[in-house]
């Protein structure tokens, strides 16, 4: 598998403040990679950085094994970063065109790309008249333009509302789905969960977790439970060395398990120790709750 | 090159304001020739502005090249727009990402301030030339083309100024500011003159120093021409004055913008550079 970016030690101090922190990572070909982090925490800074349009106080990176320079491996990457930048008074059609005068690639392919995103209608259209949602499947289309072998996504549904984040995530799932990698910066834990193989997590800049997101949920998972006898099934689960942790909040009881476990075994046992459940759910710990847990015991 | 210079074409043909603002200046390069329909004939007086030689080779190149210069502030705000627009469209950093390298990006803004140099002197030959043909008393070959050193000097003026226009839309990023800095620097540049006048040196030495300024040495390329005209001579020489001036164009006067010019378009690069966007 060859390697597309290595980042390695990478570090950017603004001032006082240190944006990004001794972070390494590399992306592999053909996976899709997601960026979390809560915001601030440096995960535009280091895709500023890798896009040569942020200067690095220290560390390095190198595209395509560092066979090229930055701007030249550039032209076979599409970025998108925050917000969509084009020039206002000029079309689609005419936007479009230059970034391909830009990236050195034929124009042909623009209808192509104008009718993968749905804007073939819009095309001669000044871009100040989108919308938001517009611009942003606007700049999906000119980032696809060079047929990348890499798509690098800054928070591409920030402000937009649910019609848009659809039409966001199935553009992805649709480019994800043709073989093209993907970096995907976000801070919308279900969006990463939904389309990203791999996660790499950043807090205040520093790496926390980076591989497949299932080895980051490999946990037994936990079981939501509702009764009439509370204290009893408490009780029950306290003595019960299959918990780890157990919690209660608004009448149902949550309970972590350490080792694997059956829901039926556990009903059953709960049975003979005479406690009837009205409810009764096991589930693995989603995205969200494992990043939680993990940007919280690294607080601490 | 031409890859470069596409780039910018595109930008800016497709920018209403700029398209106009371009337009109209070479539309008023174009209308100097105006200049020879002005005409006065009222009774005994009768006045030809194009017969009081001013359309003489090879005095026009002097003439036309000094007003012309004038227009360059139209471009001016061309440039500083062109240059500003581009950090408040935040257009520069998707440029970047899209695979400009930012040597490329300042490359392709200074081939541009070369065109549009390089256009206005074509410009303002074409037009004097063609005045000079139809107005001139002299016409010969070897008197036509003498002291075309002026158009050089156009050239390099307009080249530098641009560059200057450049540097300040890539330092200030707001156009209306980046022209304010400019007026301002101007005015920075008349106090200096005051302040060394008036407390250090005599007249020559401050003219001397006052060379090394960008905006002074780009204004003294061009010296004013009026004084050089046959009538005004006259005029003088009869009121027993006597106009003694150097007229000519100068090798150190060159190298001084020339050398400002390149400043101005290292330090574009170096800010873009030292700059995170």
């Amino acid at each position: 598998m060859s390697t597309i970016l290595t980042v390695s030690n990478l570090t950017k101090k603004f001032g006082y403040l240190t944006a990004v922190k001794d972070l390494s990572f590399t992306i592999e070909k053909g996976n899709v990679y997601g960026i979390l982090g809560p915001n601030g925490s440096g995960k535009s800074t280091t895709l500023g950085i890798v896009l040569n349009v942020v200067n690095r106080t220290s560390g390095d990176f190198s595209w395509f094994d560092g066979n090229m320079s930055t701007h030249e491996a550039l032209k076979k990457v599409g970025a998108i970063i925050e917000r969509p930048n084009f020039y206002p008074y000029m079309t689609a059609i005419q936007n479009l065109r230059l970034v391909c005068k830009i990236k050195e690639v034929p124009e042909d392919k623009i209808e192509e790309k104008l009718e993968l995103v749905g804007l073939l209608n819009r095309k001669n259209s000044k871009f100040r008249t989108y919308s938001l949602g517009m611009k942003q499947r606007l700049a999906i289309a000119s980032a696809l333009l060079n047929d990348p072998e890499i798509l690098i996504l800054d928070e591409p549904t920030n402000g937009l509302d649910p019609q848009g984040i659809h039409q966001i995530r199935e553009i992805i799932k649709k480019v994800a789905s043709q073989g093209t990698t993907i970096l995907l910066a976000s801070h919308l834990l279900d969006e990463v969960e939904k389309v990203c193989s791999h996660v790499v997590i950043l807090r205040k800049g520093q790496k926390l977790y980076a591989g497949r997101v299932d080895d980051m949920m490999a946990s037994h998972g936990f079981f939501e439970l509702q009764t009439t006898h509370t204290e009893a099934l408490l009780q029950f689960l306290k003595n019960n060395n299959g918990f780890s942790k157990v919690t209660q909040e608004n009448g149902l009881i949550t309970a972590f398990l350490n080792k694997e476990m059956d829901a039926e075994v556990l009903n059953r046992s709960l049975m003979e120790a005479g406690i009837v459940l009205s409810h009764l759910v096991k589930r693995k710990a989603s995205l969200e709750e494992q990043f939680l847990t993990l940007t919280n015991s690294q607080a601490n | 090159m031409l890859r470069l210079l596409h780039i910018e074409f595109i930008k800016l043909w497709n920018n209403r304001s700029s398209k106009i603002l371009i337009i109209s200046y070479f539309v008023l390069l174009t209308s100097i020739a105006l200049v020879a329909a002005i005409k006065f004939d009222i009774g005994p007086i009768k006045f030809h502005l194009a017969e009081q030689g001013i359309f003489n080779f090879p005095y026009i190149w002097h003439f036309n090249t000094f007003i012309t210069a004038f227009f360059k502030l139209f471009l001016a705000i061309v440039i500083v727009s062109m240059m500003a627009n581009e950090y408040s469209n935040k257009t520069i950093k998707q440029n970047l990402i899209d695979g400009l390298s930012k040597k490329e990006f300042i490359l392709s803004k200074f081939l541009t301030v070369v065109s549009f140099s390089l256009i206005s002197t074509f410009f303002v030959f074409s037009v004097s030339l063609i005045l000079g043909l139809i107005y001139s008393d002299y016409n010969e070959l070897s008197i036509i083309f003498s002291d075309m050193e002026f158009l050089l000097a156009y050239f390099v003026k307009l080249m530098g100024f641009f560059a200057f226009c450049l540097f300040l839309g890539i330092l200030v990023k707001r156009s209306a500011f980046a022209l304010g800095f400019l007026i301002l620097w101007q005015v920075f540049e008349g106090f200096v003159r005051g302040m060394i006048r008036w407390k250090l040196f005599d007249g020559e030495t401050t003219d001397f120093i006052m060379g090394f300024f960008p905006l002074n040495a780009m204004w003294k390329l061009i010296d004013e021409p009026f004084t050089r005209l046959g009538a005004v001579q006259s005029v003088a020489d009869q009121i027993g004055e006597k106009f003694d001036m150097d007229y000519g164009v100068h090798g150190y006067e060159i190298l001084i913008v020339l050398a400002w010019t390149s400043l101005f378009i290292y330090f574009s690069y170096a800010l873009l550079k030292k700059r995170d966007l």
